[in-house]
Order: structure tokens, then sequence, then C-alpha cells
């Protein structure tokens, strides 16, 4: 194995663990935002997207490139949105 | 931009998303951090294409702008009650690309003719399993969900042999493809189908009213199809973000099953819900007190005390906004209105708290089950709107029925108890409910929102 695999793998178990720590103390009320905010940092993957759609390495790989970033965009722009569009609905009592 | 300080940026996207998850422990800072997220969305997004001097911006460019431009659309136009729905959705896009990146990546080394290690190599095909289940296992939730088809297990015999066969084709057909460097490519696509199929294949035998662990599953796996991206293209960011959602997805998942008291390996397999016959304490006998609006009406507004029991038929009729009127009615004749909300209840988890914040409800007046049931005892109209399971008795007091154990609501401790439903179907799990047979309880039969709508011009004639 690879040095990069290995801190890849620490760095995965490690973040693992703060995840856990972090949504366990998300309240009930927000799960779905929750959710489908989480659901927006794992569009992520449009980094790898990006890379692979300016590769340039023949059609094929554009294609695929193109369409993974089409994906990840959704995902990215879809989530962060309608994640806020919810949040935005929740309020105090006072606040009226 | 230096490699070190295109990793340290890489390294601020990946904090601030962190603080973005944490402020969302707080409903009065969710709404900033997931701007924070995003913001640290915005930098690796910028970093990358920094990072790159660019070759072909022409895919890239538009795919950035199709992308961005769909995904805004639907934030936009996604009704609160299909929250599950676009949940899954987007579940699905990231394991999209995911599928794609491996793919490509994959695809990239074939057609330079260069050499994958053995450690890129096993990440790519994990890329390509998971982001693949991912995707279409999404698509059939989204497909149930969106009752485009039946939202009740589909089994057929020797299921699980089935579907464990497929996956050790998948394992057998990656291996064969990673210890042959000069193998043609169909492995990879058999790997890329039969990955498909999988997904299918899992989710269909899981019933409408599992829904809720279906989907903080697929949640957690598309945060591990990016997590796997970021091995394959050696990115730390990826890794990080990957591992966070992935976590996140099991946990929810977790409470869950938990709110069911069933194991998660009874959700996936067990086709609860299915074609199986109401099993439990039969009906026979008894009978169901029947009531008018007009008298709900009258009960409702001397209540001093009420508590409203969503479930999915509140959103299935979209009742959210006539519960707020009905609520406000109740507050100005003198009563107190709070709302019990069930980990299941709905299609996903928190679904009843979006749609009663979409209604206008304040969200400290909803209370988590095990917050409110010891308020029952002393309230004198309990309310259930389109929920039933997560109201049965029968998982108290009947260990023969199939949800005994389950934690559930306890509606039938109220002084008084109205439930307002379609018909005396039996609920999701096909168990019959004794609190609408209990003297205590009355029946306001209908659809919810005409229910609650008359329920709302009676009291104000009062």
């Amino acid at each position: 194995m690879t040095d990069a695999l290995i801190t890849g793998i620490v760095i995965f178990v490690l973040a693992t663990y703060l995840g856990a720590e972090l949504i366990g103390r998300v309240p009930p009320t927000l799960h779905t935002p929750l959710m489908s905010g989480g659901n927006a940092i794992s569009g992520i993957t449009v980094v790898g997207a990006i890379i692979v759609a300016a590769a340039g390495l023949g059609w094929i790989s554009t294609v695929l490139g193109f369409l993974a970033v089409v994906f990840a965009m959704m995902n990215v722009v879809g989530g962060y949105a309608v994640t806020d569009r919810m949040l935005q609905m929740f309020r105090k009592e006072d606040t009226k | 931009m230096s490699p070190s300080i295109v990793r340290l940026l890489y390294l601020v996207a990946a904090v601030l998303f962190i603080i973005g998850l944490k402020k969302l422990q707080s409903p009065a800072t969710a709404r900033k951090g997931n701007a924070i997220s995003g913001v640290g969305m915005l930098i690796a997004i910028v970093v990358t294409m920094l990072e790159l001097e660019i070759l072909s911006p022409a895919a890239l460019v538009g795919g950035l702008v199709v992308g961005s431009a769909v995904g805004w659309w639907m934030a936009r136009a996604v009704k609160m009650t299909s929250m599950p729905q676009m949940v899954a959705l987007l579940n699905g896009f990231g394991g999209a690309a995911s599928l794609l990146v491996g793919g490509a990546e994959f695809l990239k080394s074939e057609l330079t003719g260069e050499q994958i290690p053995m450690d890129t190599g096993i990440t790519i095909q994990l890329s390509l399993l998971i982001g693949a289940v991912t995707f279409s296992g999404s698509m059939i939730a989204w497909a149930k969900l969106q009752e485009v088809m039946t939202g009740k297990p589909i089994t057929f015999p020797a299921q699980k042999t089935f579907n464990a066969l497929v996956f050790v084709a998948i394992v057998a057909l990656s291996a064969y493809q990673l210890y042959t460097p000069d193998a043609m490519l169909w492995p990879f696509y058999a790997v890329c189908f039969l990955s498909r199929a999988l997904g299918v294949l899992l989710t269909i035998p899981i019933g409408g009213a599992d829904m809720p662990v279906v989907i903080s599953l697929l949640n957690s796996y598309s945060g591990l199809a990016g997590a796997m991206t970021g091995f394959v293209i050696k990115n730390d960011v990826l890794i990080v973000s990957g591992a966070l959602v992935g976590s996140s997805g099991i946990i929810l998942s977790q409470i869950m099953c938990k709110a069911m008291n069933r194991s998660l390996a009874n959700v996936l397999f067990g086709a609860f819900g299915g074609s199986t016959a109401a099993s439990g304490k039969s009906a026979a006998g008894l009978t169901v007190k029947s009531i008018t609006a007009e008298d709900a009406a009258i009960q409702l507004a001397f209540a001093q005390s009420m508590i409203v029991v969503p479930g999915y038929g509140m959103a299935v009729a979209q009742a959210q906004h006539t519960v707020r009127e009905l609520a406000e009615l109740v507050e100005k004749k003198g009563g107190t209105v709070k709302y019990a909300i069930h980990p299941v209840a709905g299609r996903m988890p928190g679904h009843m708290n979006v749609l009663l914040a979409e209604a206008n409800i304040p969200y400290d007046k909803l209370f988590a089950m095990e917050d409110i049931n010891s308020e029952f005892e002393n309230c004198d109209v309990a309310i259930v709107i389109g929920a039933n399971d997560v109201v049965n008795p029968a998982a108290r007091n009947d260990p023969s029925s199939p949800i005994f154990g389950m934690p559930i609501l306890d509606v039938d401790k109220a002084k008084s108890c109205i439930v307002l439903k379609r018909s005396m179907g039996a609920g999701f799990a096909g168990i019959e409910n004794e609190l609408f047979y209990a003297p205590k309880t009355s029946m306001l039969f209908g659809d919810a929102k005409s229910s609650l709508t008359k329920l709302v011009s009676e009291i104000k004639q009062l």
C-alpha cells in the first residue's frame, strides 16, 4: 500500500468519527435539511468531475466528464438551494 | 498555484463543511451553517479550476452551467411535500457523478495505456460499485415515493440468494479486471451494469413505510461514493466530506431503525408490510365511534390543551396549512397546542417538521416523541392526522403484533382522541389499530384537508 492510500484511510476514519459526533447532536426537527445539506456536501465529487471533464482525452472521457459535472452540480446547487429554502421557513414563536 | 497551497485551500473547504454541519445543531444557526458550507464548496470548485490549466473548457463550462441551472430550478420548483423524492434524486445524482468519475478514470488509463496501480484500481472498482448502487437504488426510491411504481415490496423466490450471487459476480469481475491488466473492457461494462442492477434489486423489496431508512442509507452511500472518488483522484477534501456524509446517513438510519424497533438487516431484507395478511389481534366484534365535524369542533373549541399528531396522511393531503389555521383557532379560544412528531412519521427523517415549518408553525411547538409522551395523560384532546402505526397501542400491549416493541406516541392515554382518517383501511404495516376502537376515540372520516377545513369553519361559527 502506498503512503497516499494510508493517509487517505486515516483521514477517512477520523472524519467518519467526527461526522458521527457532529450529526448525533442535530435535533430531529432538522433531519430533513441535514440530509439535503449533507447531500450537497457529498456533491464535492464535482472536484473529481471537473478534473475529468478538463482532461481532454478523447470524446468518451469528455462526454463522461461533462455528464459527471452536470450530475455533481445538480447535486451541489440543488442541495444547497433546497436546504436554504427549507431552513428559512424554520422560525421561533416570537419572530412573527 | 502551487500544489501545497491548493491542498491547504481544500483543507479550508473541509473545515467550512464541518463548521456548517456544526451549525446545523440548532435551528437558529442552521441557515447560516448551510451558507458557510456552500462557501466551502465554492472555494473547492474555484481552486480546482485554477489548479488545472484547462485543456477542454467546453465540456467543463457547459456541465457547470447546465448542472447549476437544473439544480437551481429543481430546488425552486419542488413542493415541500415532495421533499423525500427530491432528496432521493439528489442522492442518486451524487452516486451517478461518482460512477462517471470512476468510469472516466478507468477509461483514461485504458486510453493512455498507462498501468493503474493496484490500490487505485481497487478504489476505482469501489467507486463504480457504490456509485452505481446509489444511483439506481435512489431512482427506485424516487419512483416509489413519486408513486410511479408500487410502494409495496416486490419479492421473488430466492431473492436474497440471487442478490448475493449478483454481488459475488461483481466482486469476481472486478478482481478479474484488476489482475489482468491487459484485459478487454467487457468486465468493466459488466461491473457497471451489474452494480446498477444490484441497486434496483436491493431497493425493490423495501416497502413504502420503510422509506425513511432507505433514504438515510442511500444518503450514506452517496457520501461513501464521494469518499471513494476521493481515493481514486487522491484528494483529501473528497475523502473528508464523503466520510462526514457517510457517517451522517448511517446515524440517521440507526435512529430510524431504533424508532421502529427493527434491525437494519430486517428493514433491508425483511420485505415488511408486504402481502402478509394483517396479523395480531383482529378487529372482529369491535365497533368504531364515528363523529361529525360539528361535534369534533365543539370538543376542540373547549379543549384546554390539544396535541396534534401528524403523519404521512397529512403530507398526502397537503393539509399542513389548515392544521395551522385550526391550531390558531384553538389557541384563540384559550387552549394550548403542541405537536408530537414520531421519528418515522412521513417518508423521510424530519418530513413532518419541514411541512409544519412551511405552514409557519414555530419549531419550538414541535416535540420529539420522548419529550411529549408524558404529556398525553394531561391532554384534553389528541388529534391524529393521517398517522396510524406510530400511534398503535398494540406496539405496547400485544406481543403477537408485528410492530410489538416499537416506541409509539401514547395517544391512547389522552383524555380524548380524534382520529382523522380517510377510511378504516389498515396502515402500511397492514395491522389493525385498537386505538380506533377505544371508547375515548372518535373517528372523523374523510380526506384530512377537507375534514380540517370543515373543523375550522365549524369552530369559527361557535
